[in-house]
């Protein structure tokens, strides 16, 4: 057990250890083992079919692994006596009767959570769906409304923990932008958040560790920092074959990106400079790969394994 | 690009035992998360208890537009079926107990589809999401359903004597009825009992069939299906009014059981009600929930 105040601590709020699912003969989830910290957002990447939905859906309780365990706060989702307010969970905006209202959904679970009625409304205010928005149908939502719902449900009975699949779908640049500072806040006050996406630049700005996953299988965990080491170097020149060139003189090996640029495999840059200053080349421009080496990183780690997992079904 | 930097990234921390005591007072957060001392134990907030959950099932048959609508179409037609018995027809007849009887029959339609739709919602509306991360023992669910189903009965039995007493005074005052307040004992508990068998049946049709549709078809149509082989084949005409829900359930809502009708009652209710509770159970507890 650990507590939620130690942020100090490493304290495993969630605890995924060798979660597999099988279907039959094929695989969706296989060997998948992470942990997410109190104090930090864990963005839980992957192309579609990649296994999150399956893992997060092992973790709470809905689908039996086929091996492997996981707890949350320090205990199985099932030994929870009420887990909503302990993990507050939102696997699917879509999956809620459309003839409710939102404040009927809410109010619903605020009666299983036991949680106040004015606990609804403070939720419903703080995810901006107060007022008339409240008592339409949710069959009238759009998306990016009932992506706003799910997260006043998850949030209802004030966990420590949020389970999140794909929260920004459907929500508009303004909607992805309250998100990440409700989830950095949730995580700054000691909270732990587990998000799901498909898309790396929804979830890189606010994720302090990725945990990506492809055909199944877990491809990289660590903090952003950890994965961008040995991102390499991004170079562009006036002379992009002579750039080529010189990369190859050096004994470095690169990746044409976006084009015209280099990401040259070191993340020194000054070795970099040098070679360019000796090949004569005029430099545009010459930094660590960041967000673009990150994104590049995380489709040749995606696409790969998708390529080779397909080939093997 | 080589990958193998970041392979190196993947070492986790490993086994880390989380016993260590803090000594050090938590500081309060102001908001969010709770902060919780490290030995108070997790999951320390109750579970909700059965009755809580039987309420919520029970709201969540009124708290649609489709739920309302039936909801109040069960209303208006026993009250609708009870004015009309006390109005018209023989006048020995214009009683609490004719019409009482006349609107057991349309409620006994309306209780199983209620029963069906209380588990089948769930699904068709994928809201079985949100309501097993809640309540991840799922048995407490199923349990809550058919307590709902109960009471849903229970209050259907209500509606009855209600709209019952409410044509009898109708017809009282319009003239013409007997106007008898007289009722059967044996009429009243054996009506419950079987529109309590009715709801059950839905839940448990539900249950084993998932989908609205196809649990709603199944109810009508198995029954249906049994009453036709009792009429075909002669030789087992005395076994199936064991097994026909439509023979053995009969004299319950005329309230004319005794001695060999209530054996026929406990075998039906077994075939119809108790397997389909029980296999539905299995399924729904095994079922991987999307």
């Amino acid at each position: 057990m650990c507590d939620a105040a130690g942020a100090d601590s490493l304290c495993a709020m969630i605890d995924v250890v060798g979660l597999t699912k099988r279907y039959g003969a094929h695989a969706a989830v296989s060997d998948v083992s992470f942990r997410c910290e109190a104090g930090t957002v864990t963005g839980f990447l992957g192309p579609n079919g990649a296994g999150k939905s399956t893992t997060m859906r092992m973790v709470c309780g809905l689908t039996v692994p086929s091996a492997g365990t996981s707890t949350v706060v320090g205990v199985p989702y099932l030994a929870l006596p009420n887990p909503g307010r302990e993990v507050g969970v939102l696997l699917d905006a879509s999956a809620q009767h459309a003839g409710r209202t939102g404040r009927e959904i809410l109010t619903l679970s605020a009666m299983v959570l036991g949680v106040g009625r004015d606990r609804v409304d403070d939720m419903l205010e703080q995810v901006g769906l107060s007022g008339k928005a409240a008592t339409r149908r949710v069959g009238d939502y759009s998306l990016g409304m009932r992506q706003r719902l799910g997260i006043a449900q998850a949030l209802l009975g004030d966990p420590q923990v949020l389970i999140l699949d794909e929260p920004a779908n459907g929500l508009d640049p303004e909607g992805i932008a309250w998100m990440r500072g409700l989830l950095r806040g949730f995580a700054d006050r000691g909270g732990a958040v587990l998000l799901s996406s498909h898309l790396l630049n929804e979830v890189e700005a606010v994720a302090d560790r990725l945990v990506v996953i492809a055909g199944g299988r877990i491809v990289a965990d660590g903090t952003k920092a950890d994965l961008l080491r040995g991102a390499g170097t991004r170079v562009r020149a006036t002379d992009h074959d002579a750039l080529r060139r010189a990369v190859a003189d050096a004994g470095l090996t690169s990746e044409t990106v976006d084009g015209d640029a280099e990401l040259v495999a070191t993340d020194d840059a000054e070795v970099v400079g040098r070679m360019a200053r000796d090949a004569g080349l005029v430099l545009l421009e010459l930094r660590p790969a960041d967000g673009a080496g990150l994104e590049h990183l995380f489709l040749s780690l995606t696409s790969g394994v998708a390529e080779g997992s397909a080939a093997a079904a | 690009m080589n990958v193998p930097p970041i392979v190196d990234a993947l070492i986790r921390p490993g086994a880390i035992t989380m016993s260590t005591p803090r000594t050090d007072p938590v500081p309060p957060t102001p908001a969010g998360p709770t902060a919780t001392q490290a030995t108070a134990p997790r999951g320390g907030h109750a579970a909700p208890a059965l009755r809580r959950l039987v309420l919520v099932e029970l709201r969540k048959t009124a708290d649609t537009r489709s739920g309302r609508w039936l909801l109040i179409s069960a209303v208006a037609i026993a009250l609708v079926v009870a004015v009309a018995r006390c109005l018209s027809g023989d006048a020995s007849e214009r009683t609490f107990q004719g019409a009482f009887e006349l609107t057991l029959f349309p409620l006994a339609l309306l209780l199983p589809v209620m029963g069906v739709l209380l588990v089948t919602a769930e699904w068709t509306q994928r809201t079985s999401l949100t309501t097993f991360a809640l309540v991840p023992h799922r048995g407490r669910i199923v349990a809550a359903k058919l307590g709902a189903g109960v009471l849903l009965g229970v209050a259907a039995f209500v509606l009855s004597l209600a709209s019952a007493a409410i044509g009898n005074v109708v017809g009282s005052i319009a003239g013409g009825a007997d106007g008898s307040w007289s009722m059967s004992g044996d009429l009243l508990y054996q009506s419950l009992v079987g529109q309590l068998l009715g709801v059950l049946i839905g839940v448990g049709f539900g249950l084993v069939f998932v989908t609205s549709a196809l649990a709603i078809v199944m109810y009508f149509a198995l029954p249906t299906v049994f009453s036709i082989i009792r009429e075909l084949i002669s030789g087992i005409r005395d076994a199936m009014e064991w097994i026909d829900m439509n023979v053995a359930f009969e004299p319950l809502f005329e309230g004319t059981a005794t001695g060999d009708d209530w054996g026929k009652v406990v075998v039906a209710a077994t075939i119809w009600v108790g397997i389909p509770v029980a296999v539905g159970t299995w399924r729904v507890l095994r079922r991987e929930v999307k």
